[in-house]
């Protein structure tokens, strides 16, 4: 990286201290560095979700984009129809297209109900691929790794805080007396490991801020080795 | 005269010697020169379709070379190479380490057949190489790999059916209290009486993740309540597709508490898709406008700690809950409430009353029951084996334990 006093670093420099500046009271520069942020990056994100999904994954597949523009891009499903008089399936890629341009009739007050399609397909489809994922990997993996040999003091615990955990997240008794202990004892398992994640993830952010600060006193203003 | 001669001798003695050696270990790289050994090749390479998948890979199996042996690191992996049958040419397509006797080729053309030839790599060089039948790759309809999954995924599912079922003939299902959702009405009116207005973060991320369903669903509620109750809502989203949710939630919320007319699509607006565009955004909304409550349900991630951090300092109530594990420490450090994991989604249904969540929740209920009973037998089965060592108990100990690995 370049040092120094260069544009780019006393831009980043300003920005950066503008949006730690925060820490001290909301102020005109926090301010600032915040519309600047929220603007660039939307704007940002509507150019590359435009170049990254909607251009290859849409108007590149179904042939647009070669049919209206003498871009070099392999044929779509247009041109291999019209060249090859074969249904390429990229032609499903149209579902898709049909799908979100249904979400802009929210728009159309009286057509608004129909952009709840796109939803439910998106909800639908989701729940259903990531129903064996996820049961695969939460549950049925969990419990292969829970058949234990009660011979250790680390099976043990494993065990009962596996169980004691399950029984906290059972919704259709009333924690009281048996359960209710079990369930308490789920909690604390819940807190410890809680405890030990809180400290892990607040080391891994002081070592972003000591890169911010690394780049401040370093990289824009030279101050250490 | 003598001792020059004997030199001669010697020199002419071990210089054919040493290049015989030297040619030898050239043109057969079995020969491993450091060890003195020759390294034998794997044997029987077999090569067939990997069951269960859409097509597109081949397993390659074979019998370790005899001098891999984990103590003698004589092997340093095997080389797998593949060639379209029966003509084409072979190339290099991955390598396996010592020990290991497969290797699955997943960039098969389902079109093409292949043949396989696999090496013993050693310090000197590759062994001589054995090769295998032709094989193809093909999809199947079904993965019987998943058997396991498929009936136990079963159970729940039909469970899941039978509540929801129930629950619409309007029979009663019973779900316990969950601590946090009696503190929603509390906060909503403590915002109506101090004047303020109440934050809503959905999330950050996007429509297809089931907890942003079940986040949008509570503020479903909280819209009701603050309809009825005349304050103030406000919602900033970093998903548009989440903002038309939440729009279309508060609408109907507004609608059935009676005040269509005091619904603003103002309610809800979108920020910027940017994770750290959107905390600096909503941070600035929370020192601003000085919301009396905070909601955070749905997913998050590094962005938890700061918002929540921020609405602590302006004294917020806060209720927060997610089922992201990493960030539910910061929730449970900063937020009056949280609901943790799975009692976001029970709040969802508790809150909704909805026939097809409460079935849902009451379903999964079932699931968990299995789960208990599945690993109170197998752990005292398993125990009874390390104590008996009986060949029978493992048996059984193993079937139980297979029960839950995916073929």
């Amino acid at each position: 990286m370049e040092t120094g006093f260069t544009l780019s670093n006393t831009i980043a420099a300003i920005l950066t201290i503008g949006i730690i500046s925060f820490l001290w009271k909301d102020n005109p520069l926090y301010k600032l560095c915040e519309s600047l942020f929220v603007g660039v990056s939307a704007g940002y994100w509507f150019v590359s979700l435009y170049y990254q999904n909607l251009l290859p994954k849409l108007f590149d597949t179904l042939g647009l984009t070669q049919l209206f523009t003498s871009a070099d891009i392999e044929p779509g499903a247009i041109q291999i129809l019209i060249n090859e008089g074969r249904v390429d399936n990229s032609f499903l890629y149209l579902i898709a297209g049909i799908l979100g341009a249904l979400m802009l009739t929210r728009l159309i007050p009286n057509l608004g109900w129909i952009s709840r399609w796109p939803l439910a397909f998106i909800v639908g489809t989701t729940s259903g691929l990531y129903f064996t994922t996820y049961f695969q990997s939460n549950a049925m993996a969990q419990l292969r790794s829970t058949i234990l040999p009660l011979d250790s003091i680390g099976n043990v615990v494993i065990v009962i805080g596996t169980v004691c955990g399950l029984v906290y997240f059972y919704f259709s008794k009333e924690h009281k007396g048996v359960m209710g202990g079990a369930a308490r004892v789920g909690v604390w398992f819940l807190m410890i490991t809680f405890g030990a994640s809180f400290g892990y993830t607040v080391m891994s952010r002081m070592s972003l801020l000591i890169g911010r600060f690394d780049f401040i006193f370093s990289t824009w203003l030279g101050l250490t080795g | 005269m003598q001792r020059l001669l004997g030199i001669f001798l010697i020199i002419g003695f071990l210089f054919p010697l040493t290049w015989i050696s030297e040619s030898f270990a050239q043109e057969n790289p079995a020969f491993d020169d450091s060890a003195g050994i020759t390294i034998a090749p794997p044997t029987n390479v077999k090569a067939y379709d990997h069951p269960g998948d859409a097509g597109g890979a081949i397993v390659v199996e074979w019998d370790l070379s005899p001098q891999d042996h984990p103590e003698n690191d004589l092997i340093l992996g095997y080389e797998i190479f593949r060639a379209v049958y029966p003509d084409g040419e072979y190339e290099s397509i991955g390598v396996a380490s010592p020990g290991h006797t497969s290797y699955m080729d997943a960039n098969a053309e389902d079109e093409h057949e292949y043949i396989y030839k696999v090496t013993a790599t050693s310090g000197n060089g590759p062994s001589a190489t054995a090769i295998s039948n032709p094989a193809g790759s093909s999809p199947e309809w079904i993965n019987f790999g998943m058997t396991n999954l498929f009936i136990i995924g079963l159970i729940i599912c039909s469970s899941v059916i039978y509540f929801i079922m129930h629950a619409k003939k309007g029979g009663k299902l019973f779900l316990r209290k969950i601590g946090g959702l009696e503190a929603i009405d509390d906060a909503i009116g403590r915002a109506t009486e101090m004047g303020r207005p109440i934050l809503f973060i959905p999330g950050i991320h996007d429509m297809d993740d089931v907890q942003t369903i079940a986040g949008l669903t509570i503020l479903n509620y909280i819209a009701k309540k603050v309809a009825e109750y005349d304050s103030r809502l406000h919602v900033p989203v970093c998903r548009s597709i989440v903002m038309t949710t939440a729009r279309e939630s508060i609408k109907e919320a507004y609608l059935s508490a009676g005040r269509p007319d005091a619904y603003s699509d103002d309610f809800v607006h979108y920020v910027t898709d940017e994770q750290f565009g959107y905390v600096a955004a909503v941070d600035g909304v929370m020192v601003r406008e000085k919301p009396a409550t905070c909601f955070y349900l749905g997913a998050f991630f590094a962005e938890s700690l700061i918002m929540a951090e921020t609405g602590n300092s302006i004294g917020a109530i806060q209720i927060a809950g997610t089922a992201m594990p990493a960030q539910l420490p910061f929730f449970v450090a900063a937020c009056d409430y949280t609901l943790i994991g799975e009692e976001l989604f029970a709040a969802s249904a508790y809150l909704s009353g909805e026939p097809k969540q409460l079935g849902s929740l009451k379903g999964q209920d079932v699931g968990k029951v299995i789960a208990m009973a599945a690993i109170g037998v197998g752990v005292l089965v398993e125990t009874i084996y390390v104590i008996s060592g009986s060949s029978a108990i493992g048996n059984l100990s193993s079937f139980i334990k297979n029960l839950f690995v995916l073929g």
